[in-house]
């Protein structure tokens, strides 16, 4: 199923749809979502260095991780670094996002520093700025193609990095920009008609809205798919919501075993906290084009080799497991007993075969009561084992009252 | 030569068991640890650890120390008594301390300057210059293999930004990407309950999301004890490294806080 993921972002969009987008959500207690993004970039990689890819070229948007990281990452690969800057390219959000290193190299504070990977990076400078982030990631993807036609893909590390600077509008309409095949930023159309609108003799010679299908035209279908990683309890609901509509595909991760609200120095909690820091349930969301939504479910694991898929273990086995406590007594029940339970007939409850049970209130009418009394006698007689026959002294006796007893004593 | 000091429970959880060097970080980059604790239990212990572990003499390491909560003086008697000298430290070059409640009075000595016109953000951004400009220096000397930056606390250090959390996190990210490209390694301080429980996810848990290990100090489930202080519980992130060990691990023991040091135990072995 991860391998669907890949294939379908290897594919890209078909022409005049948007960009198929993929969000990678996790949360702390199971912090996987950095493997994940590992592991579909590198397939990307190769599926792009193999040349079996709708795009030419990947741009990575590193914001929580260095280009050095990278680097060792495409390494570890198998990838010649240096070959791989004519297909990849990184746009360094991380080593400087503020430009806090610039004015100190500048006011001569510090020297220059690069960003030790041998890589071909673009720095980024402002990360506030998203016009200008959204430039530069097309500057990058133009590069990748000899004619500045080709298709890429676009991974940014991490959106929560984004989020942090940035108010979730602007993040999304960056996304849905990213989306609709590169099209200039909405704010930039504004920008460009307000220009026009200064040479009153082009708008009389032109109709406004051609303006628009011209520039849908000239940077049509550059982006070729999409994928982020956003830590889902970093934000709140609203802003995670928001974001995931612009996706066509979230992948989930959550832990396997829920911790057991209890001590945390509970031995059991804390083998639960390791088995989640290794391995946890991906659930993949998917809405396809005809509006059905596909839902899937794997396990994943990080190993030595890497992070493994494998098909979701019984559930009711998983979920038994982590709820009943390690004690040196036996929990179960087996099939007799389970059997057994099944047939206990429980008091005051309604066992459905049609009647009514009649619960005893201490209210009964005298006729009853007589009733009861001769049904009694003629029991006691019968039977062998031992009864509480209650008579009542008089009827006058109000049964079971709210009232005090002792109300009528004067204290 | 003396011999390396006998590794505690809690440099075993760090380096990994029968780690062959006594290093300060077992990564060749470095790492972020981040010591969570409560007013319970004080997790300034384990800070002191980590200092007298830096400044150990079989390690070049260097330590630039940023403080919000306590003058020098105070970490001078505590780690003296712990067996280690912190002045001589400071005169060998071997620790740069940075005192943040007195530096309107070193100002001559620093380039950082509370100017009335500054803002916080410039002040952060000084701040940064001078550990970048430490952490460079500190590297060109020969046989100096790793810096080591302590901050202690990340509470105080967001009163000083006027409580703003973001700004506190960017100076963070600047700090945590000098452990990327030069040899650098970083410890915080972080208080858990001193952030109401809002609904906005706060400052805490993205320092969780940041930092490599995380050290959380708390007191026992089961109440107070006189021989038991408290249990640590220590969750070593990560990805497996290359030499196959592996480092997503959570260790939890006990420990009880001495004179001059502190004895860590796995629960239920103290006799």
């Amino acid at each position: 199923m991860a391998e669907w993921i890949c294939r379908t972002l290897r594919d890209g969009g078909l022409e005049g749809e948007h960009a198929p987008a993929l969000t990678i959500n996790d949360t702390i207690s199971c912090p996987l979502g950095s493997v994940v993004f590992d592991h579909i970039l590198s397939q990307l990689s190769s599926f792009i260095f193999c040349q079996k890819s709708q795009s030419n070229g990947i741009v990575l948007v590193a914001l929580s991780r260095s280009p050095l990281y990278y680097e060792q990452l495409l390494k570890s690969k198998g990838f010649d670094v240096v070959t791989s800057s004519t297909w990849f390219k990184i746009l360094d959000c991380y080593t400087d996002p503020l430009g806090w290193r610039s004015k100190l190299v500048e006011s001569g504070s510090i020297r220059s520093l690069s960003s030790g990977s041998s890589l071909t990076v673009n720095i980024c400078k402002n990360v506030k700025d998203l016009d200008e982030l959204f430039s530069s990631i097309l500057e990058l993807g133009k590069e990748l193609s000899g004619d500045g036609k080709g298709r890429f893909t676009v991974a940014i590390d991490s959106v929560s990095s984004l989020l942090r600077q940035t108010s979730v509008s602007s993040v999304a309409a960056l996304l849905t920009n990213l989306r609709s095949h590169g099209g200039f930023p909405r704010g930039n159309y504004l920008r460009n008609l307000r220009s026009l609108e200064e040479t009153p003799q082009i708008l009389i010679l032109v109709d406004p809205k051609w303006i628009w299908i011209l520039f849908f035209l000239l940077i049509a279908d550059q982006v070729s798919s999409l994928f982020w990683l956003l830590h889902l309890d970093m934000h709140e609901t609203r802003a995670t919501a928001a974001l995931e509509y612009m996706s066509s595909m979230k992948a989930n991760i959550e832990p396997i075993f829920q911790s057991v609200d209890g001590p945390r120095g509970n031995s059991e909690n804390l083998s639960l906290m390791e088995q989640n820091l290794r391995s946890g349930k991906f659930c993949v969301r998917v809405k396809r084009r005809n509006g059905r939504v596909r839902m899937m479910f794997e396990e994943l694991s990080v190993e030595k080799s890497g992070i493994k898929f494998t098909p979701l273990s019984s559930e009711d086995q998983m979920t038994a497991q982590s709820l009943v406590p390690k004690v040196q007594f036996n929990l179960q029940l087996s099939e007799k007993e389970r059997n057994d339970r099944a047939k206990v007939v429980l008091p005051f409850e309604h066992q459905g075969n049609g009647k009514t049970i009649q619960i005893y209130d201490g209210r009964k009418s005298l006729n009853d009561d007589k009733a009861e009394t001769q049904h009694a006698s003629v029991q006691k007689v019968d039977s062998n084992r031992g009864e509480i026959i209650y008579f009542r002294d008089s009827d006058d006796e109000m049964p079971d009252s709210d009232e005090d007893p002792d109300d009528d004593l004067d204290i | 030569m003396a011999n390396a000091p006998p590794s505690t429970l809690l440099d075993e959880a760090l380096d990994g068991k029968g780690a062959a060097v006594f290093s300060t970080s077992p990564a060749p980059g470095g790492r972020m640890i981040l010591v969570e604790d409560c007013v319970e239990t004080s997790g300034a212990f384990v800070v002191h650890h980590l200092l007298k572990r830096c400044l150990s003499p079989h390690s070049s390491d260097v330590v630039v120390f940023l403080s919000f909560a306590h003058p020098f003086s105070h970490y001078d008697r505590i780690l003296r008594k712990m067996g280690c000298n912190l002045s001589v430290q400071r005169d060998n070059k071997r620790l740069m301390f940075l005192d943040m409640l007195v530096l309107e009075r070193l100002g001559e000595d620093f380039m950082i300057r509370r100017d009335r016109g500054k803002t916080s953000e410039d002040v952060f951004i000084a701040l940064f210059g001078e550990i970048q400009k430490a952490v460079e220096v500190c590297l060109s000397h020969e046989g100096r293999q790793h810096i080591t930056v302590i901050i202690d606390d990340v509470s105080l250090m967001e009163v000083d930004a006027n409580g703003s959390s973001n700004l506190v996190l960017d100076f963070l990210h600047y700090c945590y990407s000098l452990t990327a490209q030069l040899g650098c390694s970083l410890i915080t301080l972080n208080h858990d309950d001193v952030y109401s429980n809002e609904d906005r996810p706060g400052l805490l848990l993205k320092l969780e999301y940041l930092a490599d290990v995380v050290i959380k100090v708390e007191p026992l489930s089961t109440g107070l004890a006189s021989d038991v202080h408290g249990q640590l519980t220590l969750s070593n992130k990560g990805i497996y490294d290359g030499s196959g060990k592996s480092r997503n691990k959570v260790h939890n023991f006990h420990f009880r806080i001495k004179d001059s040091s502190v004895e860590y135990f796995y629960p239920g072995s103290k006799t």
